[in-house]
């Protein structure tokens, strides 16, 4: 859609972490604010946050290794008025300080922005303890935070910006591999938002972060298959843009959701329990299925977990049957 | 606050505040008795000598800050705060109800004044970091940070982690205090989880510590200064205290941590209070 400024796909692509546009808008941020903050468990080069911690040195904190201080500090700085990013790598933030999150910035209502970075099985070599998985549904089942999951760097940066306009508790998911660029600095991007990002009428593919890139191949090669998909991005996993997604769903009869975590609690979570209340429509979600990741090379590791361009395209020949 | 007191009206503060905890509780049929009584001089005296705060405008932007980490004693803080005129005492019948302000466990949003959610133990001393952390950052040197934290809680590695932060930022602007009355649930401290020895703890971790008579107000008053005028090292007080204190059946029995009082209890125990241990006459006499 001409609409989106998305990047011609079939040309060259450039790749980029997606944590990198996150240092980026965090810098920017700060440019912009005197009360943004942040705060880093050891991990300032690999979350991309030394961006700002160069810049304001005497806004940055390192918390060194312990993530239950990181978040718990984040919340006391968000009550004295700051707005404070707090990095690490997503398995162990959000991953093992789950309650502080949960009562010192979720219940206690303080706009901290945690900052999972290397998230999903793309992390490779470092194993399954590294890749986290099940980050989404940790912190989409939390009231008032918002669960975020940009699709590249360039949307990161613009996620980071208004992340730090936003007065609700935050999670932004970042994933180390470089990801291919697909949108442009005039792409639109809004918390809480869900974005056509190819139109369809023959199945919805529903996809957040590094996966709506495999959806958007996918439907080039469904295109020549003969069937029309609907690529809908979701940058904004809660709150979800459920009109958006509603609307595709009644349109095309069916969906598949794609995401680079557990399938269950996940996006195809989120998604399932809008659909289950208000149009029930054949679904099959793309995503880890209740195992966890291993050692491996990023590409190769996609692919044997199923979760790339080739498996949303089985997917959706099984679903677009299954509508019959 | 603009009003002086005495010790002597500050001791009969933290007597009233202890027969409104024990009516609180009676009242709510649930919540912990024993910490909340222990801490009424601590509390009596940083809410009329130590901290700087006004009732009237609980988010007076030159206030100080006081975090509660052992959210489960908050019945002490909201008798406090009714005593010093936040929200009128008739309120303090309203604790653990439905649609209350005066949760189980403090709920910041509720009610004015609290500054911060707790219960789950072990994240005041963190947050009272990024709060110190705040404060630096603007420059805001005449504001000082309370956290009070139980000595059971001190299981918790939450608490470590903060510690060895503060003492690396050297967060002199927070004031640690913690509640050693030696029980929790399970029991004793010291078999529960043995803590001592609790100062070189924490003077091996960088701190300067403090030990007070916690049901001594003006020795804890006192202390709270010198902890102000040391900029070396971040002060704790390790304030002990008698965990059910004032009421003579509840004293020192780690029993008493997580229960109410009966109506019986309850007016024996109020006896007791308003006798002050038999000091002064009954009113019945």
């Amino acid at each position: 859609m001409s609409d989106m400024h998305l990047v011609d796909i079939d040309g060259e692509l450039t790749s980029e972490p997606i944590r990198k546009g996150f240092g980026r808008g965090l810098k920017a941020a700060g440019e912009l604010d005197m009360n943004v903050v942040a705060a880093c468990a050891d991990l300032t080069d690999s979350t991309q946050m030394s961006l700002f911690k160069e810049a304001f040195p005497e806004r940055f904190v390192e918390i060194g290794v312990a993530e239950q201080n990181l978040v718990t500090v984040g919340s006391g700085l968000a009550s004295m008025g700051k707005i404070p990013f707090v990095s690490s790598y997503a398995a162990f933030s959000p991953g093992r300080n789950w309650e502080q999150i949960r009562t010192t910035i979720c219940l206690n209502n303080q706009p901290v922005k945690v900052v999972g970075s290397h998230a999903g099985v793309s992390v490779g070599p470092d194993g399954a303890t590294h890749q986290m998985l099940e980050d989404i549904a940790l912190m989409r089942v939390l009231p008032n935070m918002v669960v975020i999951a940009p699709g590249d760097s360039v949307e990161a940066e613009k996620a980071t910006l208004a992340m730090a306009k936003d007065a609700r508790p935050n999670y932004l998911r970042l994933a180390r591999e470089a990801t291919p660029i697909i949108t442009t600095a005039d792409t639109p991007f809004e918390i809480g938002k869900a974005y056509v990002y190819a139109p369809g009428s023959d199945v919805t593919i529903v996809a957040t972060g590094t996966m709506t890139y495999q959806a958007l191949l996918a439907a080039e090669q469904l295109y020549k298959d003969g069937i029309d998909a609907e690529v809908v991005h979701v940058p904004t996993i809660k709150p979800l843009d459920t009109e958006t997604i509603l609307k595709s769903v009644r349109k095309t009869g069916c969906v598949v959701t794609a995401e680079e975590g557990q399938a269950a609690g996940g996006l195809g979570g989120a998604v399932a329990e809008l659909l289950a209340d208000e149009y029930p429509a054949p679904m099959h979600r793309i995503g880890m299925k209740d195992r966890f990741g291993e050692s491996g090379e990023p590409n190769e590791l996609l692919e044997y977990f199923g979760l790339d361009a080739k498996h949303i395209r089985l997917a959706a020949h099984h679903i677009v049957e299954r509508k019959k | 606050m603009a009003e002086t007191y005495t010790i002597k009206q500050l001791e009969f503060k933290a007597n009233t505040i202890r027969e409104d905890i024990v009516r609180m509780l009676e009242h709510a049929g649930s919540g912990h008795s024993a910490g909340p009584l222990g801490l009424a001089d601590i509390f009596t005296a940083l809410y009329f000598d130590v901290m700087k705060h006004d009732p009237r405008n609980p988010d007076w932007a030159e206030r100080d800050i006081l975090l509660l980490s052992n959210g489960h004693c908050v019945p002490v803080r909201y008798a406090t705060m009714a005593e010093a005129g936040y929200f009128p005492k008739k309120e303090l019948l309203t604790l653990r109800k439905l649609g209350s302000r005066l949760q189980g466990h403090p709920e910041r949003e509720r009610l004015p004044g609290l500054e911060s959610t707790s219960g789950p133990l072990g994240c005041g001393l963190s947050q009272a970091a990024g709060v110190a952390l705040a404060m630096r950052m603007d420059a805001q040197a005449h504001r000082h940070v309370y956290v009070v934290t139980g000595d059971g809680e001190l299981d918790e590695g939450n608490n470590w982690e903060a510690i060895m932060l503060i003492a690396k930022y050297n967060l002199t602007n927070i004031t640690a205090i913690v509640d050693r009355n030696n029980i929790q649930i399970d029991g004793p401290t010291e078999q529960v989880m043995p803590l001592e020895d609790m100062k070189k703890k924490w003077e091996s971790f960088g701190w300067h510590a403090i030990e007070v008579d916690g049901n001594d107000i003006e020795a804890v008053i006192d202390a709270c200064a010198m902890a102000k005028a040391i900029t070396e090292k971040p002060v704790v007080l390790l304030a002990y205290t008698i965990p059910g204190k004032g009421v003579d059946f509840m004293e020192y029995d780690f029993h008493w941590h997580g229960v109410p009082p009966n109506h019986e209890q309850a007016i024996k125990a109020l006896h007791e209070l308003r006798t002050l241990g038999g000091r002064i006459r009954s009113e019945h006499e």
